[in-house]
């Protein structure tokens, strides 16, 4: 046993030490490799995989290539300033007919009545009152005297703007924008542009919640962090505590204080400080002190860590050195807290844009944020191009912010290695 | 409370003071929503107002004898349950590679790993959705263990990865020395030093799996409603006793988890400062 070791077992192979030592880290490299590949495999298969398939559907433009197949090849070569020639009339009544048998003419007429409002209708009664293949030649005059609509150069710019395999439209719509028949991208209607406004909501939200919970946390933090151990473990409970308790059974108990007949209207009564019940849920101060009641920990929690860590001996020199409390409070203590404020704020933001139960159960209809609508289209009105691209938006805002927080976090724990 | 020795002038006082006053008050308001639930689920009457008529278990029994409830009570255990051991797994072995690896992907594959934690809950159980509903997952235990899963898995890399960062890698080099086999090295050595940082990130799996709506809200066919998703439907409609009597419930089991997490972490600390 001893002398294998000194000598090497596989010494004898004549293999240098050297490169056995690294054949050996690189097997052990391999095994360590090995170790994540189940989770890396579980993730794809869980995670990954549904974020890149969302990611897809936001430009995903399936439907009108696969009911009109040779409507959408015959206007490959359309120049779209005249009418478009009568093979393609033909190969669309081919199409409809086609659809109509396999019953599929209503997942073509959906997306195509996203691309041009009515267009349901057109197909409807074109596919009612199609009988047969029209004779050849005839085509373009059957279908425009079936519904004049066909004679409009801007219903047959909507099939080829549909006409995929891939299209812009959702995400510009995300956006509230939209191509006209030339292509061009323009602003959308009035009535279809509402994202950009709920973008500027869920962002406003989100940051006054995270000022709300910087103005509420930093005295808590300060208070904790200054404390004897003893006491400040103590009261972090108050903090713990609502950290872990079921987000559903926060909200339920903010709507049972703050609802007409609720806890916090009666005592306002009885005390005699208003008559009637203040409206102070299903509105926007509903939304935020909810939110800040959640969020509030993963402020307090980082705040505290980085106060933590602030030596009172710099407080102390710079009283000595003849700072006015405010002064050295102003110029020695915040400076050093701003990597815990930048973190927990950070983290609250983007906690808080991702939001989606707490508005929804609490909020009013003009206080939902982008989750919301994310959810409703994908459940409600099944419009999954527009829920994915509205979700690919927020996941890029999330994914930006996230990878600044990392940078930050990262960073002080290499200056706090460096202080220890 | 007393102010810390080094207060000396009248507007130290003044600042300490104000800081305990405005600290006492966001207290309450941390507080103030759970104990304002609490007395509710023990009230007599069916209004969740004060003062209470009187004092009963009636809501509770309510909750025992529903058969909505106990079902999603199970759901959630099962769920819970599952997903838990699964993470667990998945990623005490993950934590471990990563403890050894050492390439210029590291960070890469970290993100990855960790982005469960961070992607919003909407957008996940979006594509899950889409992913799901071919493959007839959607509607099923397996498919809600199996996001469940990949959302709490991060919580135990990193409880797992914050013990290993202590582990003293000799002590798995004595075992191999003396002749053990890795996996014989991992059970008695290996195990028994990183079971702490396990526990807590199977507990931390457990309340992440029982306290999650969103994917539930996408993906659970009436089958599989689980706890809070009984919760979220019954605050839509209104607001019975019967729901304030499931979250005292909910939170007695947070409470619980959150008094075995501190313990394990103080068994921990303890356990570092002998070391040390």
């Amino acid at each position: 046993m001893t002398e294998a070791l000194l000598t090497g077992v596989d010494a004898p192979t004549g293999v240098p030490l050297r490169r056995r030592l690294k054949r050996a880290e690189r097997a052990r490299q391999v095994k360590a490799l090995a170790l994540v590949v189940p989770l890396l495999l579980f993730l794809l298969l869980t995670f990954v995989g549904p974020i890149a398939s969302m990611l897809w559907r936001a430009v995903d433009d399936w439907e009108v290539p696969r009911v009109l197949p040779h409507t959408v090849a015959a206007l490959a070569d359309w120049n779209g300033k005249d009418l478009p020639d009568e093979r393609a009339y033909a190969a669309l009544a081919d199409d409809i007919l086609a659809a109509r048998a396999a019953g599929t003419v209503a997942i073509a007429s959906k997306r195509l009545n996203y691309a041009l409002n009515g267009f349901r209708t057109i197909l409807a009664s074109t596919s009612r009152n199609l009988k047969t293949a029209p004779e050849p030649g005839t085509a373009r005059e059957t279908l425009g005297k079936i519904n004049p609509a066909w004679r409009d150069r801007g219903t047959w710019s909507a099939i080829k703007g549909a006409g995929g395999p891939m299209t812009s439209f959702y995400l510009l719509a995300a956006l509230d924008l939209t191509r006209n028949a030339d292509g061009a991208i323009v602003a959308a209607p009035p009535d279809q542009a509402i994202y950009r406004d709920v973008f500027a909501r869920t962002f406003t939200i989100s940051f006054g919640v995270a000022l709300l919970c910087l103005i509420l946390g930093f005295p808590v933090a300060y208070l904790l962090a200054t404390l004897p151990p003893g006491r400040s473990n103590l009261l972090m409970i108050f903090v713990l505590l609502p950290f872990w308790t079921s987000l559903l059974v926060r909200t339920c108990a903010w709507i049972v204080l703050l609802q007409s007949n609720g806890v916090v209207n009666d005592g306002l009564r009885w005390l005699g400080i208003i008559d009637a019940p203040l409206r102070l849920i299903y509105n926007r101060f509903g939304v935020y002190v909810a939110m800040t009641h959640v969020l509030l920990p993963f402020m307090i929690l980082p705040l505290y860590s980085s106060m933590k860590a602030i030596s009172p001996a710099y407080m102390r020199a710079a009283a000595s050195l003849g700072a006015a409390p405010v002064t050295a409070f102003l110029r020695i203590y915040l400076p050093q807290t701003l990597p815990g404020i930048g973190a927990g704020g950070l983290l609250v933001f983007i906690l808080a844009l991702g939001y989606y139960i707490t508005p929804a159960l609490v909020g009013g209809g003009g206080d939902q944020m982008i989750s919301y609508f994310i959810a409703l289209y994908t459940t409600e009105t099944a419009n999954w191009g527009l829920a994915s691209a509205l979700g690919a938006v927020l996941l890029l805002a999330t994914l930006l912010l996230a990878t600044v927080y990392g940078k930050l976090v990262q960073g002080q724990q290499v200056t706090g290695g460096m202080k220890n | 409370m007393s102010a810390p020795r080094s207060l000396r002038t009248p507007s130290q006082r003044i600042a300490w003071n104000a800081t305990i006053v405005v600290s006492t008050l966001v207290f309450i308001f941390l507080m103030a929503p759970i104990l304002a639930i609490m007395p509710l689920s023990f009230s007599s009457g069916s209004y969740l107002t004060y003062p209470l008529p009187g004092l009963s278990l009636r809501w509770y029994d309510d909750f025992l004898n529903s058969a909505r409830w106990m079902a999603s009570l199970k759901n959630s255990m099962i769920i819970g349950v599952a997903s838990a051991t699964l993470s667990v797994l998945l990623g005490t072995l993950a934590a471990l590679g990563l403890a050894q690896w050492k390439s210029r992907f590291k960070p890469l594959v970290l993100a990855v790993v960790l982005s469960p934690v961070v992607v919003p809950g909407v957008i996940t159980a979006v594509g899950l959705y889409f992913f799901f509903a071919p493959i007839g997952l959607t509607g099923s235990y397996l498919g809600l263990i199996l996001a469940h899963t990949a959302l709490a898995t991060p919580f135990v890399v990193i409880t797992v990865g914050a013990t290993l960062q202590s582990f003293d890698t000799n002590l798995a080099r004595a075992a191999a020395s003396l002749g053990a086999s890795p996996l014989y090295a991992f059970r008695r050595v290996i195990l028994p030093l990183i079971l702490p940082g396990l526990a807590s990130g199977a507990l931390f799996a457990f309340a992440t799996s029982f306290d999650e709506v969103v994917i539930v809200l996408f993906m659970a066919g009436p089958e599989q409603r689980t706890l809070p998703r009984e919760m979220f439907s019954g605050i839509r409609e209104n607001i019975s006793p019967t729901i304030t009597a499931a979250a005292v419930i909910l939170t007695t089991v947070s409470v619980i988890l959150l008094a075995t997490m501190e313990a394990l972490r103080r068994r921990n600390e303890r356990l570092k400062g002998r070391g040390a």
